[in-house]
């Protein structure tokens, strides 16, 4: 690659506090808005969440009720596979560890599945132990539809495809199976710490 | 297809900026030599690729607006306030610096002499270059296709290629520009003065039984509505050809 | 930014499939595998924002293509579309 375009530099990408930004990752400006698809529009009022897969008894929840759990405030580091990350992102959510309360399972895995067919694939050691969120708010405000609102599930420690935005629900796995993308070149596990991108890295 | 070629791998190749041309105050054509460039047809377009010293590359297509002239080819940028590459490219960029680019490319959205009419070209802001280089070949070669530009601006001095379009109009060889201008308007101005809606396209577009051949270009949002109105003035959905352009394009 | 302004069409991607393809593919007709509308490829919705190009079929919305690429390597993934139809070269 021999040729240097005169005087382009790219998007300012700062330097940022060492230690907090994954190998190959630049600090974003603003929270740039990633689609796969045509954003849903649920209403509230069809909303539901749903735990379903191996479990012996479904769970699911309205929005109303929902919205009753006992949620939590986070402020986590997001990394996207497309090489930007946001620090101190303020979310809240309900935790997956509270979904969970009650589920006796064999599996280790789960499916998230989303309004307009995304899925992503996570082990749920990676989802429990106050490691993953369903997400309701950011910045202090609802979760706009762009960003993935009503809710999307929240996994800060894996690259930000894991979190599913318009997320309906977990389908707890005895297998890993993977996702949208995990299906289509990008890493089954995908942590951008050991900069887990794609297959067989 | 004449000089769009279909087969082959597209190649980067470095081009030399010969000259650039403010349209707008947002806007410049670049008129670039590219070596050994094969010929295009109207509606092509180009991938332009930018490198920064540490290896960082971004890339985006711009439409060609020349009609094919040897090595000559001339794409028009609209520069986007936080765009990271159309502020070089308006902005940096000047005579005799080299730029890396790969075309032509596109064969859906290609209008030729042989294609026919009439023509009815819809743009949107920025949308209007490829529509231009189709209404420079028409202006090229006596055809007898007759074409209608519907052009939509946000204000006067926002409309790319003005004068040129005037003159083209002027000539009485078949094509009639009519522009819409959305959010201001001159005094005294004459044209349209509201975004595209059902009663203009209706005025200005070539009844469906005429079996017209419509190319429109703009935002995502723009073409959508534009290519809506038409199925509802009859035209057939073959003949409706679209080409979004997104913000993306910075 | 709108979300209509993120969708893009076919020919954004003509340099991309000309790159897998060899040859300019815009003008090509495609069958949606999910409900078989049959169109052009510049016709398709094309969503590039994100980390791969994901293609959906203009009458139905579902996935046509996915084209990712990473480390040299293209990823994809054309099991949207039922059949491809294109010109012999003359």
């Amino acid at each position: 690659m021999a040729f240097i375009s005169r005087g382009f530099k790219g998007r300012r990408r700062e330097g940022a506090p060492s230690g907090r930004i994954p190998p190959g990752q630049y600090l974003a400006d603003g929270f740039p808005v990633l689609s796969a698809g045509p954003t849903p529009r649920t209403k509230l009022s069809d909303w539901t969440f749903s735990i379903v897969g191996e479990v012996d008894t479904p769970k699911r929840w309205t929005w109303e009720e929902f919205k009753q759990l006992p949620s939590q405030e986070v402020t986590v580091d997001i990394h996207c596979v497309t090489k930007w990350s946001k620090l101190d992102t303020l979310w809240r959510g309900v935790a997956i560890d509270t979904l969970l309360e009650g589920v006796e399972s064999a599996a280790e895995y789960a499916a998230a599945f989303s309004d307009g067919g995304y899925t992503t694939n996570v082990p749920l050691e990676d989802l429990t132990g106050g490691k993953g969120w369903i997400a309701y708010e950011y910045d202090g405000q609802p979760l706009a539809p762009e960003h993935g609102g009503p809710a999307r599930l929240l996994v800060p420690h894996l690259y930000f495809w894991k979190s599913a935005k318009w997320v309906r629900g977990l389908s707890l796995e005895l297998e890993d199976k993977p996702g949208f993308w995990e299906s289509n070149g990008y890493h089954l596990y995908g942590d951008p710490w050991r900069e887990q991108r794609y297959w067989g890295d | 297809m004449a000089r769009a070629a279909v087969l082959g791998r597209l190649t980067w190749r470095l081009a030399e900026v010969r000259e650039v041309l403010p349209e707008t105050p947002r806007v410049s054509s670049l008129e670039l030599q590219v070596p050994d460039w094969p010929g295009h047809a109207a509606g092509q377009h180009l991938d332009v690729r930018l490198t920064a010293a540490d290896g960082y590359q971004a890339q985006r297509s711009y439409s060609i607006a020349s009609a094919p002239d040897g090595e000559t080819v001339t794409i028009t940028v609209e520069r986007l306030e936080d765009g990271e590459v159309s502020p070089y490219l308006v902005g940096e960029l000047r005579a005799g610096d080299q730029l890396e680019l790969r075309g032509p490319i596109g064969g859906y959205f290609v209008w030729e002499v042989a294609t026919g009419g009439p023509l009815l070209l819809v743009a949107g802001g920025s949308g209007v270059v490829p529509l231009m280089a189709m209404t420079r070949v028409l202006a090229a070669a006596p055809s007898g296709v007759k074409a209608r530009l519907l052009y939509s601006s946000r204000s006067f001095e926002d409309v790319i290629f003005r004068e040129e379009l005037d003159r083209l109009a002027g000539l009485g060889k078949g094509l009639h520009v009519f522009h819409t201008l959305t959010r201001s308007q001159p005094a005294a101005w004459k044209g349209y003065a509201r975004r595209l809606d059902r009663e203009m396209m209706r005025e200005v577009a070539w009844p469906a039984d005429q079996r017209p051949l419509a190319y429109i270009c703009g935002p995502t949002a723009f073409v959508e509505s534009a290519a809506g109105l038409l199925v509802e003035l009859g035209y057939e959905a073959a003949r409706i050809k679209t080409e979004r352009f997104g913000p993306t394009g910075g | 930014m709108d979300e209509a302004g993120m969708r893009l069409d076919g020919n954004a991607i003509g340099g991309l499939l000309q790159e897998l393809f060899v040859r300019e593919m815009t003008v090509a007709e495609g069958t949606c595998a999910h409900c078989g509308h049959v169109g052009a490829v510049g016709a398709v919705h094309v969503y590039m924002q994100a980390p791969g190009v994901v293609v959906r079929c203009p009458a139905c919305e579902q996935v046509l293509m996915r084209i990712v690429r990473g480390r040299d390597r293209y990823y994809l993934d054309l099991t949207g579309i039922r059949c491809l139809e294109f010109s012999e070269p003359s």
